[in-house]
């Protein structure tokens, strides 16, 4: 085996420190990518894909209807009034669909925000595809204005057929003070 | 021999520069047993709110504190560094080396911990008080919601966290470079065994441990989201690393203690250790699925089945080599010629207190049953029952079993015996009914409880109280066999007990294992 000093206590000691920079390291480099990677591709905490689709197929499958139920929710300390305009939508796997939310900052102060979508059950996240969403990135708001957000989503065609109903739901965070150092992805 | 041949330096600065591992065990069993004493105190502050149902005597987020800081003292404070001083003391004299292998940073590992635990002690004080998110410190309770002073527990985390690692290569060190020849390692007590693949596993999970605070510093104060759902990242992914820590953990908590057991067992059985080399694998084993077991601390957090069912059967497969130790050390001692000394007694309470304790882990290993158990006193009743009467258990056995040896004068028997049953029914009376408590639904954590669950708090309290106070009665029983204890000048302070350390003259000398001893 490779030495690292002749003197093998100096040796071993200096194997067992690298040992430790390693798992160090393991943790920034593997544990946290290796994460993302796993929820991306099982689809768990319900986590949508954070990028644009790009629509491929465009057969739209009348066979069945969806259920589409939007929620929101504010995060502690959020003062917004933020919601859909819509709250249910029944739509066609394939097809595309357009809705509107809105947001209001009742605040005198101009903030920002960045709202954080989730999937309902959490195995069809994988099927949902947003087209355009305010959620891929953040939403600045003046003082006392309003806005509204639009969201055009399509559901795959391989949409589980024992799937009936998918309820997303946004979060909306606070992140002025974040914003400027943002690293945010989504 | 020479005057090379000098015993302990004079006066206070001896125990500030010494690098003698006797020296240095000393002042870790003692700092831990100071720790002990100030984490018990929190657990009776726990325990007198816990009396009555409704808000007795503490604010409800100071009881938070409590909680949090009772398990971070206990883990790190007093089980951790009392093995630490365990392996310092006896590693050596067992494999019959002179001192440890790096003897300065032996020094530098110990002396960082009274400034470390000081530090985390002084968050009490602080404006928003202590750590308050429990001793598993969730994100975002321990980022977001968090109080000024947790900026203070990250870096004491991150100092204990060196000193662990620090002693650990030294006993990896010690161990792999500095044996006797012909000490083997299949010829080596299990004592030394255990506390070999625990310091390994120490190195490998401290770091990880390091990496979480980390995160969570940079989360509080430069702006990453690591655990911020707001910036893309997610909280369920500190317990991934959190766990992924903490159950590597509890294996380097109880391994040692299972060392311990397996040295004290043969010498009171008079028998030989039954099934030496599948204790090594069966410790070499558990180690190895400490690794892949850590979800099974979070089951409700919406895994998917898949993972559900690798984190369960994983878990249930630990229960086999543990089996085989059980069984080694029931087998050990069957036909042998059996006496119960104190070190025996505590020995046996662990044997029958730690199986109640693995039972009932495999009861919460059963992933639906889980969802009912999670969080509630059932969780607390299993860890104690694995923790108390697993390392502290042991750890007590290990005192009375080495003292003599150690200081060269014999404890007080009869005392012995009493702390030992004092604190065998305190401990049960204090944690059996939270089995109860807990599968009735009452969850950890919380000051106030429904009125049904008002009996069993009181009998559980009233237990902790009994326990606490058995060890009052050890601290006065250690004292006096150290100032006034019987001389004994046996070399084998106990009979049937075999091994280097025993060869030794009583006391141990200040210098052993000059030349190294021949083994056969």
């Amino acid at each position: 085996m490779f030495q690292l000093s002749d003197n093998p206590t100096t040796d071993t000691a200096a194997k067992l420190v690298v040992v430790t920079v390693a798992m160090f390291a393991f943790v920034f480099v593997v544990m946290v990518p290796l994460y993302n990677v796993l929820c991306d591709v099982l689809g768990i905490n319900g986590k949508t894909n954070g990028e644009a689709y790009i629509s491929v197929d465009v057969e739209v499958d009348t066979s069945r209807e969806i259920k589409i139920q939007f929620l929101t929710s504010n995060n502690a300390g959020m003062p917004w009034e933020f919601g859909p305009t819509v709250k249910l939508m029944k739509v066609h796997p394939g097809a595309v669909n357009d809705t509107v939310f809105f947001a209001r900052n009742p605040t005198p102060e101009a903030m920002i925000a960045q709202a954080i979508p989730s999937v309902s059950p959490a195995r069809a996240a994988a099927y949902f595809h947003k087209t355009e969403c305010f959620c891929f990135n953040q939403q600045p708001l003046e003082g006392e204005s309003s806005a509204e957000l639009p969201l055009q989503f399509i559901i795959d065609q391989d949409l589980p057929r024992d799937i009936k109903t998918i309820t997303l739901s946004y979060t909306i965070f606070d992140v002025t003070d974040m914003a400027s150092s943002a690293v945010a992805a989504r | 021999m020479g005057d090379h041949h000098h015993g302990p330096a004079k006066g206070p600065l001896r125990w500030i520069t010494t690098t003698n591992h006797k020296d240095i065990g000393t002042m870790y069993l003692w700092f831990s047993f100071s720790m002990f004493i100030l984490g018990g105190a929190f657990a009776m502050i726990i325990r007198a709110e816990l009396f009555q149902p409704g808000m007795q005597l503490i604010e409800p987020a100071f009881f938070n504190q409590m909680t949090t800081m009772h398990g971070l003292v206990m883990v790190f404070g007093a089980i951790m560094p009392s093995f630490v001083g365990l392996a310092n003391w006896l590693i050596p004299m067992m494999i019959g080396a002179p001192d440890m292998a790096l003897p300065r940073m032996n020094n530098l590992s110990f002396w960082i911990l009274p400034p470390t635990f000081a530090l985390l002690a002084s968050t009490l004080f602080m404006e928003g008080g202590a750590p308050a998110a429990g001793w598993t410190f969730y994100a975002p309770l321990s980022t977001t919601y968090a109080a000024p002073s947790v900026t203070f527990f990250i870096f004491s985390i991150h100092l204990l966290g060196v000193s662990s690692i620090m002693g650990s290569i030294n006993i990896i060190a010690t161990v792999m470079n500095m044996r006797a020849p012909g000490m083997t390692y299949m010829k080596m007590p299990l004592f030394v065994w255990t506390w070999l693949i625990t310091a390994f596993l120490l190195v490998a999970v401290m770091p990880v441990l390091a990496g979480a605070v980390t995160m969570m510093l940079m989360d509080v104060h430069f702006g990453t989201s690591f655990f911020s759902a707001a910036g893309g990242g997610d909280p369920v992914l500190f317990q991934h690393i959190f766990w992924f820590f903490g159950h590597p953990e509890v294996y380097i908590i109880i391994l040692p203690a299972f060392g311990v057991v397996s040295q004290i067992i043969p010498t009171f059985s008079r028998k030989p250790l039954f099934g030496y080399d599948s204790m090594v694998y069966a410790t070499a084993s558990i180690a190895f699925l400490s690794f892949i077991v850590w979800a099974h601390h979070m089951y409700t957090v919406g895994m998917p089945v898949a993972g559900e069912l690798f984190f369960m059967y994983a878990t249930m497969l630990i229960a086999v080599p543990t089996g085989v130790k059980v069984f080694n050390w029931v087998t050990t001692m069957w036909r042998g010629a059996l006496t119960f000394e104190t070190p025996m007694m505590f020995s046996l309470g662990f044997l029958i207190l730690f199986t109640i304790g693995g039972f009932t882990g495999l009861m919460l290993s059963i992933a639906p049953a889980d969802f009912q158990y999670h969080d509630s006193y059932f969780v607390v009743a299993h860890f104690h029952y694995v923790m108390v009467a697993g390392a502290i258990f042991s750890m007590s056995a290990a005192i009375y079993y080495w003292l003599p040896k150690w200081c060269g004068r014999m404890y007080n028997e009869k005392m012995g015996q009493m702390h030992f049953w004092i604190s065998f029914i305190g401990f049960n009376l204090a944690f059996f009914p939270q089995h109860f408590v807990g599968l009735a639904g009452m969850p950890r954590r919380i000051p106030d409880y429904a009125l049904q669950f008002a009996d069993f708090n009181m009998l559980s309290s009233i237990g902790a109280f009994i326990y606490g106070a058995s060890q009052i009665l050890f601290l006065y029983n250690v004292i006096a066999t150290i100032r006034s204890g019987t001389p004994t000048s046996e070399e084998k302070t106990w009979e049937g007990a075999e091994g280097l350390e025993w060869t030794l003259p009583t006391p141990a000398p200040y210098h052993t294992f000059e030349t190294p001893p021949a083994v056969k």
